[in-house]
């Protein structure tokens, strides 16, 4: 960024050519050249996270007053909404880097027809928006999706089977579902840069496929491991289409409990209190995966 | 394990693309035989199918007389050294060099105690005892080769495979490593060595036998002197030294004709009349009168420190000299007798030379 604020400074300079002296002027304050990306970075996102902070902390009462933290954390509502968001969100990434990591040592390193494919469509995976996964599931395992219908058409009972969607573990499932290919393309980054006579080494040393994975392969995964969970882990905790979407009744996260507070109950600042936390959960995880991973390269 | 590379007819392909051709090779245990070729000839597709990352289309590869074909790498115990070391990057010296050892399962497990002397030895072997707790990153070239090595000999194999192990390397710490790898030899009599490589400095140095491989097929298989002195076809001539190749026609008298001179050369088993092609080497050539004349103009010379390389022009057909430093040497254009005694010559079989 500031590269480039130099680059279009000198440009004006160079057009009008006594504009020198201000230049100069400038060169001396380099500081002058984080403005315009922290002006950015205000406007765009502090601004409106103050006015959260600012709105957690003004009750309906009137006045300024942690009174409406104090009433949050003592609802049953938001510790069983916290609970359910970090195992969610724990769950969902153990799993995406569990079935990432199989996946990607199967695209990389398994020749089949279609491997090539396969790593290009997840790249257009990642793309696709978090409900639509969850639709799939629900024409698939939904109350009247197709596995149900199935076995109604085929037993003649009345419901079928699959009615774990609405439960946590639907949610669960859409999550890793959904979450997967986040995992398995930095895998598959890191895959391609393995060198190949490293395994062959490993091979004729008299290591079987199992002890190359863990031994060879794994050790060299895991920065890309690092970083696809910790993103995953971070977007969990925040997901809010998928909850909604599967139609979970039971299940509140923190996203979901911040809509309802906001949208069904109006109460603003409570909104506001667990929209704050949830922001803490994630900018804190995110500093412990900073602290964690450089640690691990030292 | 005892030693021993046997390849039986082996044919590799890859997509119908043959790239070994019905290759049949013995490495006796304890033999080092180099495997010397232009590049893309085969040689690291032998190498392959030996250690089992090829399969082949047809033919067996036996080691230590068992047919191993159908046996995964792991099985086969094969130490093997790769052009880049594939080093673990993430272990120490000592965990590189223990790998195989704990990979040892079953009846073969190595108890811990003796994994810590087998490493200890491996490295000292390899003079790398002080460099134990480095990782790979923290070596040079060299030192990284010595551990590939150490780590590839930990396991005590029968077969040693080496594929072009010195290419990384600088001129003098290659030749410096040639004479680490012969004492290795010394020292682990029973190892059978199949060592890849298209200099023939290496193979001549190091080789009990060379293969040549040229096209996916061996073109000639012998004792370093053997392919020297003489060689079996043209190729074999020019690829293993260098070599001056005549078109000649054999006389009725035992000798050769070239351009309008007699030759005389044993011309054993070949018939009067026939086309055949004089193999010479070029410093078994001398400068001036002798027998077996070969009259000419210089059209080169360059002197290389200890010799004088001549390029002389005889009957349209440039002969390469090779001569200890000359006092006065032949200036550009002069006209000059060489000569070669009737022992240093070969008879070949009339190949490309021929036009
Ligand atoms: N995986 C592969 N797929 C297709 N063709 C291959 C493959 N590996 C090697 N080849 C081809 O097989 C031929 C022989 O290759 P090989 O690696 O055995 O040559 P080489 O003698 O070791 O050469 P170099 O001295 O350059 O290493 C080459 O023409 C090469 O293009
Ligand atoms: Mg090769």
């Amino acid at each position: 960024m500031a590269e480039v604020v130099r680059r279009l400074r000198v440009r004006r300079g160079w057009s009008r050519p006594r504009g020198g002296s201000r230049t100069s002027n400038t060169a001396s304050r380099p500081w002058l050249a984080a403005v315009p990306p922290v002006a950015l970075l205000a406007v765009l996102f502090l601004y409106p996270l103050a006015l959260v902070v600012q709105q957690s902390l003004q009750p309906d009462t009137g006045g300024t007053s942690f009174q409406p933290y104090a009433d949050v954390f003592a609802s049953d509502a938001f510790r069983e909404a916290l609970w359910t968001t970090v195992w969610l969100a724990a769950g969902s990434t153990v799993g995406c880097l569990v079935l990432g990591f199989v996946l990607a040592l199967v695209i990389a390193f398994v020749p089949f027809p279609g491997a090539r494919a396969v790593a290009r469509f997840i790249d257009v995976f990642l793309s696709f928006p978090t409900f639509l996964i969850t639709l799939a599931l629900l024409f698939v395992y939904g109350t009247v999706g197709m596995a149900n219908g199935l076995w109604t058409d085929l037993t003649g009972a009345a419901d079928g089977p699959f009615q774990f969607l609405t439960t946590p573990w639907g949610v669960l499932l859409a999550e890793i579902t959904y979450f997967t290919p986040f995992v398995v393309r930095p895998l598959l980054a890191a895959f391609s840069q393995l060198d190949t006579a490293q395994l062959e080494a490993a091979g004729s040393l008299g290591a079987r496929p199992v002890r190359i994975v863990r031994r060879v392969i794994l050790p060299e995964a895991l920065p890309a491991l690092a970083a696809g969970g910790s993103l995953v882990l971070v977007l969990c905790l925040n997901e809010f289409g998928i909850v909604l979407f599967t139609g979970a009744k039971g299940v509140t996260t923190l996203p979901m409990l911040v809509h309802s507070k906001a949208i069904l109950e109006s109460d603003y600042p409570g909104a506001c209190v667990v929209a704050v936390v949830n922001v803490l959960i994630s900018v804190g995880l995110y500093g412990l995966y900073r602290v964690v991973s450089r640690r691990a390269r030292a | 394990m005892i030693g021993g590379i046997r390849f039986d007819s082996v044919t590799v392909a890859y997509d119908g693309n043959v790239v070994l051709d019905a290759l049949d090779l013995t490495v006796e245990p304890g033999e080092v035989m180099a495997l010397l070729g232009p590049s893309g000839s085969g040689k690291t597709t032998a190498l392959r199918a030996v250690a089992g990352f090829v399969r082949p289309a047809s033919g067996r590869v036996f080691l230590g007389g068992q047919d191993v074909t159908d046996l995964p790498p792991y099985r086969r115990g094969i130490g093997m050294v790769v052009q880049q070391y594939a080093l673990f990057p993430h272990m120490r010296v000592e965990e590189n060099v223990a790998f195989g050892l704990k990979a040892q399962r079953g009846r073969t497990k190595v108890p811990k105690a003796e994994i810590r002397t087998r490493v200890a030895e491996a490295l000292e072997m390899t003079g790398m005892a002080a460099y134990a707790r480095r990782y790979p990153r923290e070596l040079s070239g060299g030192q990284q080769q010595r551990v590939a090595i150490a780590r590839a000999l930990a396991i005590r194999p029968g077969v040693l495979l080496l594929d072009e192990p010195l290419s990384a390397l600088d001129a003098r710490l290659r030749s410096d490593m040639l004479a680490e790898l012969a004492r290795l030899h010394r020292e682990l009599p029973d190892v059978s060595i199949l060592y890849v490589t298209h200099d023939q400095v290496e193979a001549l140095t190091l080789a009990d036998r060379i293969a040549v491989m040229d096209r996916a097929r061996l073109q000639a298989c012998g004792t370093p002197r053997e392919l020297y002195r003489a060689p079996a076809n043209e190729f074999t001539a020019s690829f293993v030294g260098n070599a001056n190749l005549l078109p000649v026609t054999v006389g009725s008298g035992g000798g050769v004709v070239f351009g309008g001179g007699e030759i005389e050369v044993g011309t054993a088993g070949v018939a009067p009349g026939a086309k055949a092609t004089l193999c010479v080497r070029p410093h078994l050539v001398g400068l001036g009168d002798g027998p077996n004349r070969l009259s000419g103009t210089v059209t080169e010379i360059q002197w290389r420190g200890s010799t004088h390389r001549l390029y002389v022009e005889v009957d349209g057909r440039r002969v390469i000299a090779d001569l200890r430093e000359l006092k006065a040497p032949p200036a550009h254009g002069d006209e000059v007798t060489l000569h070669f005694s009737p022992d240093d010559a070969t008879l070949l079989a009339a190949g490309v030379g021929h036009g």
